[in-house]
């Protein structure tokens, strides 16, 4: 187990440092921080020492080692637009952002486990039927249709819901202001977080419904089928465990994708977190935020995804004899 | 005098060998599928024959009139106009004729991309089964790490820096390549890994073995013989990669970073739409998502039925 988790962490490590690499190569190849900070009147002299002194002509290396050091240090550098440091531009969304990505996983859960249970213990009855019909329509939907025409219906023709923004935010700690505590802010959460859910929501209740079907198939449930053990035990306590093994992988890859389908919503709802903020930054070329919002997003990527199989190191022990064969 | 011929059994044609087979016999009795591949083979027609069949040509800026704007299709109320069946959007386009143009460029790219993919996945699967050690373990590991970055936050990055650093008129006219591009590599894993699983579970039958005793190269023996076994997981996982490539070219033109307006995907016409939803001019984006939905839905359905009927191991995980 210490030698799986040392090499995932080593696995990591790579991950990230590529992504730094690729980071710095866009910060070095998009747009011209010289433009930025001293515009058009300057003579080409004055420019080419101002380079020197910034460090603009060293050599490759030396500069991402400069760039790598400060990243480490929490610093990636002032946004153009902004004038403050990109970093904390990033963090300051990214509360917005991780309550659309919390409120969508958890409609996930609470329906996907109870309704993929269902279909596959009564894979006959006209309700598990309608479930996995709809699913199959939630699944072709892209999300910003789903956005979309939810704004349509409940904002536009129903005027139920808000469409657009945070509303009213109650601050909790730090920057950190939360919509979950006050009745607006809920009202604003609802249609993006159902429209996030919406793509994932199928998936998990599909995966959930033939994990299970496949378990309720083997030996040790016939056996305690055999054995006269009531049948809400077995379904809840035996096979619900060994179902959500691969969920729990699926699930953590698709944490990963929830963030990029933020950006999605986050365009669709005008909600002011870091998928929308990294769109308007693109528009502007303004690369420090870029290259910010690729390092925040991938280390997120990257530690879901460790933190994933680490878990499911620990709940599967075959895991351990497959990768030593491997 | 005449002699008896006998009857010489005909060999049977390959319309009859196909009628026999499972595919087709589940195929004739399942009406989900007959009808989703009625409506696909229908877009196909649709989207090949767009240029005969559309009234007005949408690349055309001199066919565009302003004043034919947000005009409502013909069973609506209001200001309809005989020559616009589905209405008009914004810039006066019949809607129809974008929208075939549309469903051409969506499904054009959606399958290039997947061609694409395919390509790629099965050279990587089969090298990575067929040779194993480190190779194959070296390959794996890359597609567990481009899987775990989701396709579509991959091809928002890049298409996003390629169009901030190109600029937005040179990256209009590359659209078409970039998207099949980035979707196409994005996407490879997904056939590496099916490819591989089937060629670990051939690789050591006795077919191949004979191959290599008569002494047939290597590239022979994955291309020629291990391959074509490998074909059914290869099907069933296209209708579905087809459909994800759909949705995946239509979020990124719905953010700006796809298809330009001038040269419309279905995606594009949604996006262009969207503004126009709070004033009411709702066929400009209910249209157009209707045609992108069925196109996915039928295509998830046939992947489905597929699924069912090829039951092939898939790789899992």
């Amino acid at each position: 187990m210490i030698a799986f988790t040392i090499r995932r962490l080593l696995q990591a490590l790579v991950v990230m440092f590529v992504i730094s690499l690729l980071s710095f190569s866009i910060q070095d190849n998009l747009g011209d921080p010289l433009r930025e900070l001293v515009g058009q009147s300057v003579s080409e002299a004055e420019r080419q020492e101002l380079r020197d002194e910034l460090g603009l002509n060293d050599p490759f290396l030396t500069q991402y080692l400069r760039f790598a050091g400060k990243a480490l240090q929490g610093d990636l550098g002032t946004s153009y637009f902004f004038k403050q440091p990109a970093l904390d531009v990033i963090l300051k969304k990214l509360p917005a952002t991780l309550e659309l990505v919390f409120g969508a996983t958890l409609i996930i859960v609470c329906l996907s486990v109870p309704l993929g249970v269902y279909s596959a213990i009564k894979p006959h009855s006209w309700f598990s039927k309608t479930v996995m019909g709809l699913s199959i329509i939630g699944i072709s939907v892209p999300v910003f249709l789903t956005a979309i025409l939810s704004i349509y219906l409940f904002a536009v023709e129903l005027n139920w819901l808000p469409s657009y923004g945070r509303g009213d935010t109650v601050a909790i700690w730090g920057s950190w202001e939360s919509g979950f505590l006050s009745i607006d802010g809920l009202r604003h959460l609802l249609l993006p977080c159902v429209s996030l859910a919406s793509i994932m929501l199928p998936l998990f209740i599909r995966l959930i419904r033939s994990e299970m079907m496949e378990v309720l198939e083997s030996e040790y449930i016939k056996f305690a089928r055999a054995k006269g053990l009531p049948l809400t035990r077995i379904y809840f306590l035996h096979a619900l465990k060994n179902t959500m093994l691969p969920v729990i992988t699926v699930g953590g890859v698709q944490i990963g994708t929830m963030v990029a389908y933020t950006i999605l919503t986050e365009t669709v709802f005008q909600w002011p977190g870091m998928g929308f903020l990294f769109l308007e930054a693109i528009n502007r070329v303004d690369t420090p935020l870029i290259v910010a919002y690729l390092i925040v997003v991938g280390l997120i990527f990257v530690i879901t995804n460790t933190l994933v199989d680490l878990i499911y190191g620990l709940v599967n022990p075959t895991v351990k004899l497959a990768e030593g064969k491997a | 005098m005449s002699i008896d011929v006998l009857a010489i059994p005909q060999q049977p044609t390959r319309w009859q060998q196909f009628k026999d087979t499972h595919l087709f016999h589940s195929f004739s009795r399942d009406r989900v599928a007959m009808v989703s591949f009625s409506i696909f083979v229908l877009y196909l027609l649709l989207a090949l024959f767009a240029p005969l069949l559309a009234p007005f040509d949408p690349y055309d800026p001199a066919m565009m009139d302003i004043m034919d704007s947000e005009i409502p299709p013909l069973w609506q109320e209001g200001d309809v106009d005989e020559r616009f069946w589905l209405g008009t959007d914004a810039q006066g386009r019949d809607m129809l004729s974008t929208i075939l143009y549309g469903t051409r460029t969506s499904l054009m790219i959606g399958l290039c991309a997947v061609a694409l993919q395919m390509l790629l996945g099965i050279m990587i699967g089969l090298s990575a089964g067929y040779f194993g050690g480190k190779i194959d373990s070296f390959l794996m590991r890359v597609a567990d790490i481009q899987l775990s970055f989701s396709t579509l936050m991959v091809a928002i990055v890049v298409l996003a820096i390629f169009q901030a650093s190109f600029g937005a008129e040179l990256y209009a006219d590359l659209a078409v390549i970039m998207l099949i591009l980035v979707i196409g590599i994005a996407e490879w894993p997904q056939y590496a890994r099916t490819v591989r699983a089937s060629v670990l579970a051939e690789k050591h039958k006795e077919y191949v073995d004979a191959a290599r005793v008569m002494g047939f190269k290597s590239s022979r023996i994955m291309w020629r013989h291990i391959l074509p076994n490998t074909l059914s997981p290869i099907l069933v996982i296209s209708t579905v990669q087809v459909a994800n490539a759909i949705i995946s070219e239509a979020s990124l033109s719905f953010l700006g970073l796809g298809m330009p307006v001038s040269q419309p995907s279905l995606g594009s016409l949604i996006s262009s739409g969207f503004e126009y939803i709070f004033s009411g001019s709702w066929w400009i984006t209910v249209i157009p998502a209707v045609v992108l939905v069925v196109l996915v839905l039928v295509m998830n359905l046939l992947g489905d039925w597929l699924r069912d009927v090829l039951n092939p191991k898939l790789y899992k995980g």
